[in-house]
């Protein structure tokens, strides 16, 4: 029989409502996993005792008949959505004790659907990294290892690494993670799973602690498309509480899995070529991706996203502007982490809590969004990024007017690096996120899967992009994929 | 409409005279129940950080959700102010750390409010007229209160205040005197109230003023460096900032020196403005659209369902007045200061003589209640009662000396005034019979003085009817006392 663990959201709900095994049973047996592989450092803060509490709960709910859709599934929780009473730190020494006497939107109605607790997952500081090296609880490791190098430590990819991690490392059966400018997509690829960045708006951002605001998304981290898909469903939804939740219906996001791709055409951007700097092994994963669409029965069409160069740069002045003002809050004045001396003023004390309470990259990303921000830069820099988003944004319209479905990219134009590889150099950190980000600045849905090893052994994804609130096409495209790839492979961590 | 309206208030320097220039910021809480991004109640006096909900708090991941009760107040204070309604507006962050600021930044508007241009018409005590320009109105947040006074060594913040909805009102720098200003902010109050969009409070801070002042040599175009004089909260300390703050101007221009831009504070008890902080030291408040909440927009019929349920406004009504009650201009702009002595006046008024029922408010009753210190919501004398007493007038029932002596009986009893009048007889007498007794009475005991008023000295008559009212207790008609002493004297 396969191990609790490594069932999929779909298996285990048959295996429940079957009487199989209970959901206490599934959570214990990920208890037990969390222990056994706690090197991963996936969580910062597990909840064993919620979790079973949470579990029993769902046994009674299972056999009374009203289970939901998450009925017994034990998940990981990022770090950065509040938790009404357990500990909430977004990976930051300056939240290191808060306690939020709240549930986010997005958690509750996951708790809602039945889902179990096993802890909060690490994650860079406010999100801001791609390796999770950013944490103040130490990095998140990948589970994977290079061929033949089982000693080399990688990087699970960020900022949602502890969640990508754990659900890689069979220590959770998906997780919940929020994408800003890849934070869903590229941990998902680094570590073999499966990860959707919904639309902007699909998913309430209450609750969850804010990096920039207009381009925060949660969403699903699991190991299957229909997983991805059954969590979406309990994700997604209006919330009147978020001004810019949109109110639109939630589809049934499973059933369109199995739809297929025939008919669909599949766009092709030739600004993420090997001509723009792509490796050449990515390129041919990429490739592959293709062929696969196409024998699945969809068309490839080359297209073109003529802003995507300036992606990168725009991103790097809008995210940080908003995180300069977001982050303000946490002044030491009435919760978090408060440094003060006696005599020390007002300002002391602003300026002592936040050197103590933020890491180095948070700390370079307030100074360069107030800078984008300040008074005779705001033209150049922050006015001028909005102009240039709304071109990306109208690159991608473009696009799916043209006729295009649905738009296939490379997730990262790397596989997973070891840690300390990049951390000292932040341009290079970022070009990670050179895929995922255009997605982001235009609001769109984006899905990383996993379709081939590296010639390293590595777990590589490729990005399907939708048109806006269009989850369904990139989810049946992303199954398609799926299907085709066969990915079947498992972290060397687990093979023992 | 006179944009920069005459007036001849000059202040006097070594070099010549100058002329002072003023515009006012006005900040104005919103009448609303709820905060403008939370449904935290909006109490005044409630008992420290009671009010507060975890959005006003800004904790990690609090999103705020604009109050529709806030944006119809905007808009209805717009429409007051006959001024442009934008149906998008945008919110913008504006940033600065505080200790009462929990978001570290406020919610407000920047460069798209939804209030733009406007005017509001001053009523001058010489009862003229004077247009001023409003430049634009938006919401922003309140922020909470730091309170230093209550422990030796730690401040405490109230954040109660913080995330409330105030309006901030910014006039033109169209106003040339303390007197102008002074009637701005009382005739901006007076609509606020009308409307019911803020209550004016300046004692409770509800309503503050920030006062823009420079000064210009009489005739000289274009304008001088401004300084800002910050959060000054009642009428008479505005008039008195910008008399002292416009004299350190001139003195410092004519000392040959330059006036710097800055933010100052008003010292009531000293009397002077003190720097706050330079134009080097100012806030770099990197304004920027906030990104949690959409542009507010609203169409037209939003505008026009607002439109429709506003009262008649003080202009209007003062003009009604006049043309309806014959009122002089200024009788007429005291009167509808405040709307429900308006509606007092009227109910005063109605069917009887407009000028008389003016002065028996204006005069009387108003003197009655400042002594009382009462608002005319609880005036001892309702309006029916003052208008029977008019009636009482008018049909000769009573003189109006009488008048005066049954209005303080109904101002210490609250009765009618036909009631005491019959209960204490004092009816006037009307009865010639009976003002002939009189008469006889005093000429017989004042002979002499009969003779001096036939001998021409007709001013004694005056006397004489003094003498007849004072036998008949100021109850025989002056009037036929008057015709009646000239027929029997002078025959």
């Amino acid at each position: 029989m396969t191990a609790l663990t490594d069932l999929t959201i779909a298996e285990a709900r048959a295996g429940l409502a079957a009487g199989d095994f209970t959901a206490t049973e599934l959570t214990e047996a990920h208890l037990a996993a969390m222990e056994a592989r706690a090197g991963l450092n996936a969580y910062i803060t597990p909840t064993a005792e919620r979790a079973l509490a949470m579990a029993k709960t769902s046994d009674a709910r299972i056999h009374a008949g009203q289970a939901g859709t998450m009925e017994g599934i034990p998940i990981a929780m990022k770090d950065l959505f509040c938790t009404n009473g357990v500990r909430t730190t977004a990976g930051s020494t300056i939240l290191g004790t808060f306690v939020p006497p709240y549930e986010s939107t997005v958690s509750a109605k996951l708790w809602d659907a039945g889902a179990v607790l096993l802890g909060k997952a690490n994650q860079d500081e406010f999100a801001m990294g791609s390796s999770n090296e950013t944490s103040a609880f130490g990095n998140a490791v990948n589970p994977w290892t290079r061929a033949g190098d089982p000693d080399t430590t990688l990087v699970p990819g960020g900022s949602s690494g502890g969640s990508a991690a754990a659900v890689a490392g069979r220590i959770a059966m998906a997780a919940t993670g929020t994408d800003t400018g890849g934070s869903i997509r590229q941990p998902a690829s680094f570590c073999g799973i499966v990860g959707l960045k919904p639309t902007y708006g699909r998913c309430s951002r209450w609750g969850i602690v804010a990096f920039a605001s207009s381009l925060d998304q949660a969403g699903p981290m699991a190991r299957t498309v229909t997983d991805t898909a059954i969590m979406m469903g309990a994700m997604a939804g209006h919330d009147p509480q978020d001004s810019t939740s949109a109110p639109v219906a939630v589809p049934d996001f499973a059933a369109a899995v199995e739809q297929g791709v025939k008919g669909l055409k599949v766009g092709i951007p030739k600004e993420y070529r090997p001509e723009q700097g792509l490796s050449p092994e990515i390129d041919a994963i990429w490739a592959q991706g293709m062929a696969m669409l196409r024998d699945a029965g969809a068309e490839t069409v080359d297209i073109s996203l003529p802003h995507t160069k300036y992606a990168l740069p725009t991103y790097y002045i809008i995210a940080p502007a908003e995180a300069s003002s977001n982050l303000a809050r946490y002044d030491g004045v009435r919760y978090g982490l408060r440094v003060l001396e006696e005599g020390d003023s007002l300002n002391d004390m602003y300026c002592k809590t936040r050197a103590a309470g933020f890491g180095a990259e948070v700390k370079r990303r307030i100074l360069i969004g107030t800078y984008a921000l300040s008074a005779g830069y705001y033209d150049a820099y922050y006015l001028k990024a909005q102009k240039v988003r709304t071109l990306i944004a109208q690159d991608f319209k473009a696009a799916f007017d043209g006729g295009v479905d649905v738009i296939l990219t490379p997730t990262t134009p790397s596989a997973a690096f070891p840690i300390g590889a990049e951390i000292d150099d932040p341009v290079t950190m970022y070009l990670n996120d050179v895929f995922t980000v255009p997605t982001s600045l235009a609001g769109l849905p984006g899905l990383s899967v996993p379709v081939a090893l590296t010639s390293e052994g590595l777990p590589q994804g490729l990005q399907l992009i939708g048109r806006p609130f269009d989850e369904e096409t990139v989810l049946r495209a992303g199954r398609a994929l799926e299907k085709a790839a066969g990915f079947t492979a498992k972290p060397r961590l687990l093979e023992g | 409409m006179d944009a920069t309206p005459e007036t001849s208030y000059r202040l006097r320097g070594e070099t010549g005279d100058w002329e002072v220039v003023i515009g006012l910021e006005v900040h104005a809480q919103v009448i609303s129940t709820a905060k403008l991004f939370s449904g935290a109640s909006t109490t005044f006096g409630a008992a420290p950080n009671s009010q507060v909900s975890l959005v006003d708090a800004a904790m990690p991941g609090m999103l705020p959700v604009i109050n529709r009760a806030c944006v119809e107040q905007a808009v209805r204070t717009g429409l007051g102010l006959r001024a442009h309604i934008n149906t998008t507006s945008v919110f913008a962050r504006k940033n600065y750390f505080y200790a009462d600021l929990p978001q570290g930044y406020q919610i407000s508007q920047y460069e798209q409010p939804i209030v733009g241009e406007g005017s509001l018409v001053l009523d001058m005590p010489d009862g003229a007229s004077r247009t001023v320009g409003i430049e634009r109105l938006h919401l922003e947040q309140d922020a909470g209160k730091s309170l230093h006074d209550q422990h030796p060594s730690r401040s405490f913040i109230d954040l109660n205040r913080s995330g409330v909805a105030l309006m901030e009102i910014v006039s033109k720098p169209d106003m040339r005197s303390p007197e102008e200003a002074g009637a701005y902010l009382r005739k901006l109050r007076s609509i606020l109230r009308y409307l019911g969009t803020c209550d004016g409070n300046m004692e409770e801070g509800s309503m503050r003023a920030d006062v823009n002042v420079s000064v210009r040599k009489v005739g000289e175009p274009g304008l001088r460096t401004r300084c800002e004089v910050k959060n000054v909260n009642s009428v008479r300390f505005v008039m008195q900032a910008i008399e002292v703050e416009a004299m350190r101007h001139i003195e410092i221009w004519e000392s040959g020196a330059e006036v710097e831009q800055e933010t100052r504070l008003f010292d009531p008890a000293r009397g002077e403005t003190r720097s706050m902080r330079s134009k080097e030291e100012a806030h770099d408040y990197r304004y920027f659209p906030d990104p949690d909440l959409l542009p507010l927009t609203f169409d037209d019929a939003f505008v026009d369902r607002i439109r429709a349920t506003l009262p008649e406004l003080p202009d209007d009504k003062k003009a009604r007045f006049i043309a309806d009650y014959g009122l002089t201009p200024y009788d007429a702009s005291v009167l509808v200061v405040d709307r429900k002595e308006a509606d007092f006046f009227e109910a005063v008024a109605k069917g009887r003589d407009g000028k008389a029922a003016a002065n028996w408010v204006i005069s009387t009753l108003f003197g009655t209640l400042n002594k009382r210190g009462v608002g005319i919501e609880d005036s001892p004398v309702s309006a029916e009662n003052l208008g029977k007493l008019i009636d009482l007038i008018a049909d000769d029932t009573i003189s109006g000396r009488i008048a005066k002596e049954v209005y303080e009986i109904m101002v210490e009893t609250g009765g009618a005034p036909d009631a005491i009048v019959e209960e204490r007889g004092l009816k006037q007498v009307t009865d010639t019979g009976a003002i002939e007794a009189a008469i006889d009475q005093v000429m017989a005991a004042n002979p002499d003085k009969v003779e001096q008023v036939k001998g021409g000295k007709e001013k004694l008559l005056g006397w004489f009817t003094g003498q007849v009212m004072k036998a008949t207790q100021g109850k025989a008609n002056p009037g036929m006392v008057n015709e009646l002493l000239k027929k029997k004297i002078l025959g």
